[in-house]
């Protein structure tokens, strides 16, 4: 396909090779790798928060039990969002670091350096 | 209630000025400078890619925390408690999404706008026009919300109240902005917000620790504070549904306004331009990760300084100043540290519109000139890349204009309808294209139309015929009522709705690039022939 943006042309690349390094194992492992982690924690997260959102806009009672002093349920499942998603962050970049940039780097240094 | 004589009293306008004026002069030397280097159309559109991730994810974070995030939020838990922390949580969840789906694969696949990522495997001038509407139409709403802000602040912050007299400030702000975009580009840019967002940060923090010194290291005692001064409801602070939890329509909006906050984020432009001035995805991924601290600690500085404005300074009278809600923040610090301590954080709130308009200006005018006048009316021919960055040039300078009228026109305008207006339009009309291409190989050309200008046109038309325009409690025309939408938000309609049209449009069209779609899923996971940063 002849594609009109000047600045995706002139780049080079490996032609015809995207789809031969689309079907070999080692991007499969990678596709998989990111698609395992990525898809299940994004359900896992918007369900979480829309579990809070449906929480606080329809069981007002429930969020409004007090705890310890004035600190309640909802003040307390709002600051869980906090630390889910700093925990989640941190999860991704750990797995990130481990279990994809080492595939990833190896596979952009085999195409770039075909390349050139 | 909104213009009295005064702004707010105790507060010495001069002062404020002096400090806003010392923040301007510090950064337009800092423009200046970083102009030298700037050379390119990288350099313009995307800082030459040099930004590290940490640099990149504090510039973010000043880009993000707008005036609606710091004055807004405070204010909302101020008067209206808990519903107001409501916002804060979905504007923070919401940069998951951007960290998993978005922000990497975007750095790799593109180089300065959405019209790259989404264009790549498609039809070029369709799908770029499609991406440069949309992108103008998020990035004028949310320009409108900043400078109708600007216009509030004035009031409550210098004091003035005539027309003409905050038309000039809106005007002032209008062209100092465009100093900054059309001398630094995305280099100057960026470091204003770097310094506005350290600024924003480092005074949060310092009015929170004094609040909390105030009830003891209490928080318990803190909202106490808040239930006591709050009268006869001031129980009703500490749960969730004083401002939402009234009808069953406005929980069905609350929900509604919910959705749109957390798919909005990773479908702003000029959020996903910032991931183009880092020079590689792991930058990228860094950058979100600094985002998410600083945005995350930053919003629970406001649930303090919220309820510490309800306890310390009392919601009656936040309700009373020029500026209501918006006032809250500025009362608290005038409360706390004296006529300097606000004349430190109103030029805080001028820096944080200042930055904001700056960022959106630069995003809408790289769309323009890169995806339309480049790829779209030149097909990809542009005699050189100067004249693409000159066309950006005067397309910020159309934009800078708009702005200032605009802000004008808007002045007395529901800030907070326009921003929720931007997020909704964001998560409709661009993120749904956004993923599909990203993670959907059947995906093509129709789809991607459909579901763009479909998500487009259903939001805005049902925000047309919502309470916010007419009909409601505060439209924005008084004394018609056309409305038959229920809600004020669109999002848990228009959403949906745009993902369904990509679906179908995919699925009722045979055009599929198999060869493109290979290169462009390899070069995203791997990073393969990305953008690279240059080199002075």
């Amino acid at each position: 396909m002849s594609t009109s943006d000047q600045d995706l042309v002139d780049e080079g690349g490996p032609g015809d090779n995207w789809q031969q390094v689309q079907a070999s194992p080692e991007f499969a492992q990678l596709r998989r790798r990111l698609r395992t982690f990525v898809f299940p924690m994004t359900v896992l997260f918007l369900l979480w928060y829309l579990v809070y959102v449906l929480l606080a806009d329809y069981a007002h009672g429930f969020m409004s039990v007090k705890l310890i002093g004035n600190f309640n349920v909802g003040l307390l499942i709002g600051l869980l969002q906090f630390v889910s998603t700093f925990l989640i962050t941190w999860l991704y970049v750990r797995y990130a670091n481990r279990k994809l940039d080492p595939v990833a780097d190896k596979l952009r240094a085999d195409i770039e350096g075909g390349a050139q | 209630m909104r213009n009295l004589a005064q702004g707010v009293e105790g507060s010495n306008p001069t002062l404020n000025i002096v400090i806003f004026a010392v923040f301007v002069a510090i950064t337009l030397v800092i423009v200046f400078r970083a102009s030298r280097s700037s050379k390119t159309a990288s350099d313009y559109y995307a800082a030459g890619r040099s930004f590290t991730g940490p640099q990149n994810g504090i510039a973010i974070s000043g880009d993000y925390l707008s005036a609606a995030s710091f004055l807004g939020i405070a204010g909302a838990i101020a008067v209206n408690g808990y519903d107001g922390f409501l916002y804060s949580i979905g504007f923070l969840v919401a940069w998951l999404v951007a960290l998993l789906l978005v922000a990497e694969l975007l750095r790799n696949t593109g180089k300065f706008t959405l019209g790259d990522v989404v264009a790549f495997r498609m039809q070029q001038r369709p799908i770029r026009a499609a991406a440069a509407v949309s992108t103008l139409a998020v990035s004028f709403f949310y320009l409108l919300a900043q400078m109708a802000g600007a216009g509030g602040l004035v009031n409550l912050l210098l004091g003035i109240d005539s027309d003409w007299g905050q038309n000039l400030v809106i005007a002032i702000v209008g062209v100092l902005m465009l100093v900054y975009v059309l001398i630094g580009g995305m280099k100057g840019t960026t470091w204003v917000q770097i310094i506005k967002a350290v600024l924003l940060i480092l005074g949060a923090l310092a009015m929170t620790l004094w609040v909390l010194g105030k009830f003891g290291f209490n928080f318990s005692g803190l909202l106490q504070g808040a239930v006591d001064r709050g009268g006869a409801n001031g129980e009703a602070l500490l749960n969730p549904g004083k401002q939402y939890g009234k009808t069953g329509t406005s929980k069905l909006d609350f929900l509604s306004l919910g959705i749109a906050l957390v798919l909005g984020t990773a479908g702003l432009p000029h959020v996903l331009m910032r991931f183009y001035t880092v020079p590689t995805a792991k930058e990228a991924r860094r950058s979100v990760v600094w985002a998410i601290v600083l945005i995350g600690v930053f919003y629970l500085f406001t649930l303090v300084l919220g309820y510490g404005a309800g306890a310390l300074v009392g919601p009656e009278t936040i309700s009373n100043a020029p500026g209501t809600t918006n006032s809250a923040a500025p009362l608290l610090a005038l409360e706390l540290g004296g006529p300097v301590l606000l004349g430190f954080i109103s030029a805080v709130a001028f820096a944080t519109i200042l930055a904001v308009v700056a960022g959106l200006t630069i995003t809408a005018s790289a769309s323009f000139a890169h995806d339309v006048y480049a790829n779209v009316i030149k097909k990809g021919k542009v005699d050189s890349k100067q004249v693409e960055v000159r066309v950006a040039r005067i397309t910020a300078l159309v934009i800078g204009a708009l702005a200032i009228v605009g802000g004008i026109l808007a002045k007395n305008q529901n800030v907070a309808f326009l921003v929720a207006l931007a997020f909704a339009v964001a998560a409709s009309a661009n993120l749904p294209t956004l993923l599909y291409s990203l993670f959907w190989k059947r995906f093509n050309t129709q789809g991607a139309l459909w579901s763009m200008y479909g998500g487009l046109v259903v939001c805005i038309v049902l925000i047309v015929f919502s309470p916010a325009v007419s009909g409601g409690s505060k439209p924005m025309i008084k004394g018609v009522d056309f409305h038959w939408f229920p809600l004020e938000n669109p999002g848990l309609v228009s959403i949906p709705v745009s993902f369904l049209l990509g679906w179908l449009g995919t699925i009722l069209s045979k055009e599929h690039d198999e060869k493109k779609y290979a290169e462009m899923e390899v070069r995203s996971l791997t990073g393969a022939h990305a953008e690279k940063a240059t080199t002075h």
